[in-house]
């Protein structure tokens, strides 16, 4: 990564972030000692990049705190999953706990941050990542709202652009919401963004200049005021 | 009035068409497979099911909707990759579904065993999952009106039992267990041990057993639960 010395460039790589990378920043910039959920998907990746020094505890609303990585051998027992019905393992410190107890950290906001994927982010904040409303599709919603709602700290990853090149950061969500202005945090492979009732500012970029950025962005971007 | 009984055909014999069944398990994990399957045999239908999810493969809850014994589900989280027989019933219109997000589903269940009329929660708010529902502005944040869920029955799936009916449960299969147990009129449990009266730590018991009516031994061999069957003892 290569941090430009010019004061007025946000552009902190020369290229685009690969998934990887991306989690690799998420996981740099989650506090020590945080209470983290990681939702499935692309989320998942970021535990590879935490640090023992990072002391983070991994919640799993299916009723754990103290998750430990995925499960291997040996180690598979059909008692003990997460979130994504992956089978776990446990680390020393753990705890089990039932479910209305896991939601109501989550909703209690017991949780620092939670880290998910989403179809649509809003110039405000509001989240879209559970149901894409087409006909036909089944909805499920299980704990996205929970979530979204609940922690601290809403941190979205997610490629800025759709396959079809159609921006992800809009003015207003056009498929269902998940919730309202809830999301802080944006991670995308083309920059950082930071949501909330004042609009979306901008903390770093990858690959491209906040001029270019403003291109593929229909909602007006601001710097972070040094 | 707290029964030990030999099977879970017994145990489930009492199951009226039309109930309200609360099943217990999130995925795989803490669903009695074999309450499941002994009601299916029992034929009981038109149930109202609650469960996280909707069914998976070709086993337990999927198996009572492929069967059409399900007319309304109540989860959060239908849509799987092997949900396919929830998924046709769907589509054919043969199922009907009430969606729940899942802290609502699991808060809504322990506010029906806890004797609450309703609550407001910011989860959901905003959202379609709140159409049609009341809201207020509680401390600055939008709310919505949730009602308890209650049962007839729930089917559930607790490591150890006393003779008592207390329960354990082992790992995350402990999930929607004991607010389940506390939500019905009429629990029921599979356990993979029946331990004598005593044998608990009473600082460790999970579910008292004043939530508990049936209670049912099944071996805990089930070769879909991968890893139980050794690490039970």
């Amino acid at each position: 990564m290569t941090v430009q010395s010019n004061e007025t460039s946000i552009q902190t790589s020369a290229t685009p972030l690969g998934r990887d990378d991306l989690a690799r920043l998420v996981a740099k910039d989650i506090a020590p000692g945080s209470f983290v959920n990681l939702g499935i998907g692309q989320p998942t990746l970021v535990s590879n990049y935490l640090t023992e020094d990072q002391d983070i505890t991994l919640h799993t609303e299916n009723g754990m705190l103290g998750m430990g990585p995925a499960a291997e051998g040996d180690q598979i027992d059909g008692d003990l999953i997460n979130a994504g019905k992956i089978p776990v393992t446990e680390l020393p410190g753990s705890a089990y706990f039932h479910h209305a107890d896991s939601f109501a950290m989550m909703r209690g906001g017991h949780l620092d941050i939670c880290v998910l994927g989403a179809f649509q982010v809003s110039a405000t904040g509001d989240l879209a990542n559970w149901h894409t409303g087409a006909p036909g599709a089944i909805p499920a919603v299980g704990g996205a709202m929970d979530l979204a709602t609940g922690a601290k700290d809403v941190f979205v990853m997610m490629t800025l652009l759709t396959r079809e090149g159609a921006s992800k950061i809009v003015d207003a969500c056009t498929y269902p919401l998940t919730g309202v202005g809830c999301v802080t945090r944006v991670y995308t492979d083309k920059a950082v963004f930071l949501t909330g009732p004042e609009g979306v500012t901008v903390r770093e970029t990858f690959g491209c200049t906040l001029e270019e950025l403003q291109e593929l962005v229909p909602v007006p971007l601001k710097t972070v005021v040094k | 009035m707290l029964n030990f009984v030999d099977s879970v055909q017994e145990a489930v014999a009492g199951i009226r068409d039309g109930s309200t069944v609360m099943i217990g398990g999130f995925g795989n994990a803490g669903q009695p497979f074999e309450l499941i399957d002994a009601l299916l045999e029992c034929g009981a239908k038109d149930l109202t099911v609650v469960n996280n999810n909707a069914g998976q493969g070709d086993q337990g809850l999927a198996l009572l909707i492929k069967e059409g014994r399900v007319k309304k589900m109540i989860c959060s989280f239908p849509r799987q990759s092997d949900s396919w027989h929830f998924d046709t019933k769907y589509k054919a219109g043969e199922i009907e579904l009430e969606l729940v997000p899942q802290g609502n589903l699991a808060e809504r269940i322990r506010a029906a065993g806890a004797g609450i009329g309703g609550f407001f929660t910011p989860t959901g708010y905003g959202t379609m999952l709140a159409e049609g529902k009341e809201t207020r502005i509680i401390d600055g944040r939008g709310q919505v009106f949730e009602t308890p869920i209650h049962a007839d029955v729930a089917l559930i799936k607790a490591l150890k039992a006393d003779g008592k009916g207390n329960l354990v449960y082992r790992k995350t299969a402990r999930n929607f267990g004991p607010i389940m147990a506390a939500a019905a009129k009429q629990t029921i449990v599979q356990v993979s041990e029946i331990v004598p009266t005593g044998a608990l730590d009473p600082e460790n018991v999970v579910t008292p057993g004043i939530y508990v009516n049936t209670v049912v031994r099944v071996a805990a061999s089930d070769p879909r639960i991968a890893g139980t069957s050794e690490k039970v003892a």
